[in-house]
């Protein structure tokens, strides 16, 4: 546990300079876009006289200089205060925490499914490498990772919606069901299937290719060999030696995904009009809500690092070496 | 290297569907020369009903064919232009951290950190509608999320190879280490950087089509995106609107990356295959 203790610390007190650059890279990316705050108040509440518009732009501390604003902008995220939302009239973080459960489902059963569908596939493709199963089994996941998820999410939506009737076609849960305890969880599992589906089939390419490509490598190492050597079963030594070995890489791919699922999530919860982060920060697009839209993306980045420091800390336990040399590193 | 690329079949159905739609993309304005976005005939006519419009027509009623083609034109620009974006930028970042090493590679390590942790569609979303949707823009919007890879890649053959001896006599004889990093480095370290070209170019396409699809792409011509996001609006009706451009994603994506498979197949000097 000291170890890990170690690691998580050491992981943390390096995203920081991380962390800061992402903030200075949106904040100038904020003042790219057009108009500020003010302006955006303006339009949402139907303008005012110049007087106001200088009170404000006072208050709000827009009338200071571009470094001056940058330290402002740093000290207020460091207390946790990403602004105010003019579109929906709300402080960011409260529109952002709101939202975020429903991504986390959403992405989590994703990860979930794709992940342990695609290694089973990859250990089945990978335990006969050249076979036709294999063939097969590589050339379907790479067809299956050239499909873009909003497409794949329309087609199911046209077959299982539309056609058959069996699944919702958007949303999260049936609104206004008065649906409590199972019935709800059951609805809003109704809902996710689409939408995780669509999300799971296509990572879970990467999976399978990652689990095959791993699964050969330790194939041919001695170990395997000795293992053989000493006339083990086949079903043995792929499931207790290869497999094993090969699953060490699908971990590090969780943490290095994260980020990439996070923005694949955006067109997936405006297909199934999900109200999570994805849809939050379309939203925030089409009603240019820069400052919330910037909030979006760093509230995101503070969660990739906090997944990446979660795989890391499972990994540190899967391979002691990795955990050990890192820690004392 | 050409003759092994020739025996793997991936490869060549890759190269085979890639040549095609290269030349659907060229001949786009002479196949259609009409612009794809003038109403040619009835609103939401089905394929295969009419000769003049074998695709059949939107809601508006244009060519669905002709947006077919003229779609391929941009996905292939923004595919190819995101990915030479994406590889000069990186490529130069990983040559000048990989040669200066020290503060300057630190620094610049960290700014890769910044940018794999930032969701890359959510940065190419920010971008678009910060700066406005045209089509360098996209371009630059997308190669700002993938230029990350080949910087990693081209650092660490850079940390490889300046300790070579050809670097070290480029050094006695006085070169500019601007000069050693950029013209002896660089060129020597793009291999494997261009190992990883098919793999973005296959992101940017389905980036670019995603960034349509939610209505930031460029508003002046059409893309499979745009069509299939159009499609929508009558999804209960009429989904092969949204289905027909959808494959011609899947399978251009699919075609890049098993020319891809077959590059790098040809390029790795041993064969992984049991």
């Amino acid at each position: 546990m000291h170890r890990a203790g170690k690691l998580v610390l050491r992981r943390l007190v390096g995203s920081i300079p991380v962390l800061l650059i992402v903030l200075v890279g949106t904040f100038f990316l904020l003042e790219l876009a057009s108009g500020d705050a003010v302006d955006a108040y303006l339009v949402s509440t139907g303008g005012g006289d110049a007087a106001l518009v200088e009170t404000l732009r006072a208050n709000w501390g827009l009338d200071q200089s571009p470094i001056t604003r940058l330290g402002l902008y740093l000290w207020n995220v460091l207390h946790l205060d990403f602004g105010y939302s003019v579109l929906l009239n709300r402080p960011i973080l409260t529109v952002v925490l709101e939202r975020l459960p429903n991504t986390l489902l959403l992405m989590g059963s994703a990860v979930a499914l794709s992940f342990g569908i695609g290694s089973l596939l990859g250990i089945a493709a990978g335990s006969r490498p050249g076979s036709a199963r294999d063939r097969l089994l590589s050339i379907g996941s790479l067809a299956l990772y050239a499909v873009p998820s909003f497409w794949l999410g329309l087609v199911l939506v046209v077959v299982f919606s539309v056609q058959l009737r069996w699944l919702p076609l958007s949303g999260i849960e049936t609104l206004a069901s008065g649906k409590a305890g199972l019935d709800r969880a059951l609805d809003i599992i109704r809902h996710l299937v689409l939408p995780v589906g669509a999300l799971a089939l296509i990572y879970l390419a990467l999976y399978l290719r990652l689990m095959r490509a791993g699964m050969v490598e330790v194939w041919r190492q001695d170990f395997v060999l000795a293992a053989r050597a000493k006339g083990l079963s086949r079903r043995r030594i792929v499931w207790r030696h290869v497999a094993r070995n090969a699953l060490l890489p699908l971990v590090t791919m969780l943490g290095l995904q994260s980020a990439t699922m996070l923005g694949g999530s955006v067109v997936i919860e405006s297909v199934f009009s999900i109200p999570g982060l994805g849809r939050l920060a379309q939203e925030a697009v089409s009603g240019r809500d820069t400052p919330l839209l910037m909030g979006i993306i760093v509230i995101s980045a503070v969660l990739v690092i906090l997944t990446n420091l979660i795989v890391d800390v499972v990994y540190a336990f899967l391979d002691p070496r990795v955990g050990a040399s890192e820690a004392s590193a | 290297m050409m003759a092994r690329f020739a025996k793997s079949p991936e490869g060549l159905f890759g190269a085979a569907v890639l040549a095609v739609l290269i030349v659907i993309a060229l001949g786009a304005p002479l196949f259609f020369p009409r612009d794809p976005l003038s109403i040619v005939g009835p609103a939401l006519t089905a394929p295969f009903t009419d000769w003049a419009l074998p695709l059949g027509t939107d809601r508006l009623g244009r060519n669905v064919l002709a947006g077919l083609v003229h779609g391929a034109r941009a996905s292939l620009l923004v595919g190819f232009a995101a990915t030479i974006a994406a590889i000069i930028i990186g490529a130069s970042v990983g040559t000048i951290a990989g040669f200066a090493g020290g503060l300057v590679d630190e620094i610049l390590m960290r700014i890769v950190d910044a940018f794999q942790t930032v969701p890359g569609f959510l940065l190419a979303l920010a971008f678009v509608s910060v700066i406005g949707a045209s089509l360098p823009v996209v371009v630059l919007a997308i190669a700002l999320g993938a230029w990350t890879g080949p910087a990693r890649l081209a650092r660490a053959e850079v940390l490889s190879l300046r300790e070579r001896d050809y670097v070290a006599a480029a050094r006695v004889i006085g070169m500019h280490p601007a000069e050693i990093a950029f013209r002896e480095i660089l060129p020597n370290a793009l291999a494997p950087v261009l190992a990883l070209s098919a793999v973005i170019v296959a992101g940017a396409i389905l980036t670019e089509a995603a960034l349509s699809f939610l209505g930031l792409g460029d508003p002046n011509i059409v893309t499979w995106g745009s069509m299939i996001a159009e499609g929508r609006a009558v999804l209960r009706s009429s989904p092969f609107l949204s289905i027909i451009p959808g494959l011609a994603l899947v399978i251009t994506v699919l075609g890049v990356y098993l020319f891809g498979e077959g590059l790098a197949e040809a390029l790795s000097r041993r064969r992984v295959r049991l």
